[in-house]
């Protein structure tokens, strides 16, 4: 084990943990609500907001996963970027709005929305389960990530003792979040960003320079995938490898409907919509989707680290120990465990989001509508804070019980999914031509063809690949094409069949209100 | 007027069959990595002049 490197990470890690704790007393409330346990009371300033949803949005499976995709395939890794820049006109248009009509009338989740909006009960649920099912597997790659950088201190185990340290990070993640609500993962955040700043661009710097210059890091990255390219049109049979410093034909209608699917997928996730309905206001919420892109440049850098890696000469069995073997390469010991402290904490705050995000729909549309509609706050709040520990131990035995490769399969799963319910949130904020049961209906259908392409393109090991090989001859993210076909549905049969639903909101619940 | 500012930059994003290549460099970045880079805070300012446009639409 690395000594000092693991004594500065522990160092950083209880620090965090100090402030978890502490975060009940700030900005106090009643955490006896769901409204302050599983909102922080809908107070957070503009800055505040800021390191909250990027601490939430821009993850430490994103730290992990970007860099090993683009040292797994080069260019196509860089698909986060345009996402990313896709992300934010749209999150502008739509936000704001749902901003307003939840406030208004107290919504806390998508599906509380949903259900005033179109007064579905079952379109409410299908929200609800979306929603929990896609965070899940979510939560438990954050959990990798922080297994990731674990190993890279050097910590060696055998069978569940190799979890330990995991387990102990996630029990204390998971008592805070108890006790302090969404205040623990806003205060958190704060050290998180600031360390994932000061240690991506102290690295975008040197670690280009030492090797020779960022032109000589692209060129050696460059050589690198020719050679893969080259080795396996040389093999027998002679194999196609889709890597390099840039696009493959072929690899440019995945490359973009990933990157729109991805877009659409991401502000439908609870702990998004928890971060967005955190804020005090609409113009905090536009002056975030104004400056959130920061984070996107950083993402940008951390996605460079791939091709570093490649020029360095790394050869890695698993593309995900990129980011920490280069590390261990260039830096001395203390940097490491700042850096992979700081990828750790990166995994808290969205992991904490997240159990609250799906806490928070879990006692809203699940259990009030169809166990207990009497709930009354102390309940709603409790059952959520249940709700948060369940969710994080779910996690939590996903990676010690089973294998890698299901969570990573679920979590792309999850991401198609999320998409689903894209058709009913953003009708809803638009549109009064879109009702529920067409929606419901649009959503099933949406939901079974996504089981169905995934089951086609699975790779003949089992994995799932998320690219549809369509009759056009072109690959689709599977997402797009099937949340294109769920609206389709839901409009065409609003257009066909009579609104039965009863809609509470005005027009005017979605304008700013008028100081 | 809000919407074509904010098209615009969506509008880059997606030119991936234009700016796949590799020429011309900035700063040793091939093309398709520096323009990715550099869309972010021109995307900013796009979103910027929308929010002062726009109002509170």
């Amino acid at each position: 084990m690395n000594v000092v490197a693991t004594s500065v990470f522990i160092f950083f890690f209880l620090l965090v943990t100090v402030l978890g704790f502490w975060a009940s007393r700030w900005k106090a409330g009643d955490l006896n609500s769901l409204h302050q346990w599983g909102l922080g009371g809908r107070q957070f300033g503009p800055w505040v907001t800021w390191f909250l949803i990027g601490g939430d949005l821009y993850t430490a499976y994103t730290v992990i996963a970007v860099p090993g995709l683009v040292y797994a395939l080069g260019a196509y890794g860089f698909f986060a970027v345009p996402y990313t820049v896709l992300m934010y006109p749209l999150a502008f248009l739509l936000m704001p709005r749902f901003w307003n009509v939840c406030a208004k009338h107290g919504y806390v989740t998508a599906g509380d929305f949903v259900l005033g909006r179109y007064g579905s009960k079952w379109l409410e649920l299908a929200v609800a389960v979306t929603g929990i099912l896609a965070t899940m597997p979510y939560i438990a790659l954050q959990l990798l990530g922080m297994e990731i950088v674990i190993r890279g201190l050097g910590f060696q185990g055998e069978g569940l003792m190799a979890h330990v340290p995991l387990t102990i990070a996630f029990v204390i993640l998971a008592l805070y979040t108890y006790s302090a609500g969404l205040r623990a993962p806003a205060v958190i955040a704060f050290v998180k960003d600031i360390m994932v700043y000061v240690f991506v661009i102290a690295a975008v710097i040197y670690i280009p320079y030492q090797l020779g210059g960022f032109g000589s890091m692209f060129d050696g990255a460059g050589k690198v995938f020719e050679g893969m390219v080259a080795a396996g049109a040389a093999a027998s049979p002679p194999k196609v490898v889709n890597a390099g410093l840039t696009l493959t034909q072929s690899q440019i209608w995945p490359f973009l409907t990933l990157a729109v699917g991805s877009t659409l997928a991401l502000f439908m996730y609870p702990h998004s919509l928890t971060g967005v309905l955190s804020a005090n206001g609409p113009k905090t919420i536009r002056f975030n989707m104004t400056m959130l892109p920061l984070y996107s440049l950083i993402l940008g850098l951390i996605a460079l680290f791939g091709l570093m890696g490649r020029a360095a000469g790394l050869d890695l069995k698993n593309t995900g120990d990129v980011v920490p073997q280069l590390f261990l390469k260039f830096f001395p010991d203390w940097f490491v465990g700042f850096s992979f402290a700081a990828i750790a904490i990166a995994a808290l705050v969205p992991a904490a989001m997240m159990s609250i995000g799906a806490a928070n729909t879990f006692t809203r549309n699940i259990w009030r509508p169809f166990v207990n509609a009497q709930m009354t706050d102390k309940q709603e709040s409790d059952m959520a804070k249940l709700i948060s520990l369940v969710v994080k131990v779910g996690a939590l035995l996903i990676i010690v019980g089973v294998q890698t490769q299901f969570a990573l399969n679920f979590q792309l799963l999850g991401g198609i999914i999320m998409l689903q319910i894209f058709p009913a949130l953003c009708f809803g904020l638009f549109t009064r031509k879109v009702h529920g049961q067409p929606l419901l209906i649009g959503w099933a259908v949406g939901m079974l063809l996504s089981v169905l392409l995934i089951w086609i393109s699975r790779s003949p090991a089992g994995a799932i690949v998320p690219m549809w090989s369509s009759p056009l001859g072109i690959g689709l993210y599977i997402g797009v094409v099937t949340v294109s076909a769920n609206a389709l549905v839901s409009y065409v049969l609003s257009l066909v069949t009579p609104n039965v639903g009863t809609d509470e909101t005005m027009a005017t619940d979605y304008l700013d209100a008028k100081v | 007027m809000k919407y074509i500012l904010l098209a615009i930059p969506c509008i880059c994003a997606l030119a991936a069959p234009y700016y796949n290549v590799i020429e011309p460099r900035a700063f040793g970045f091939p093309f398709f990595y520096w323009f990715n880079l550099a869309l972010i805070p021109v995307s900013m300012a796009f979103i910027y002049v929308a929010g002062k446009v726009g109002g509170d639409q």
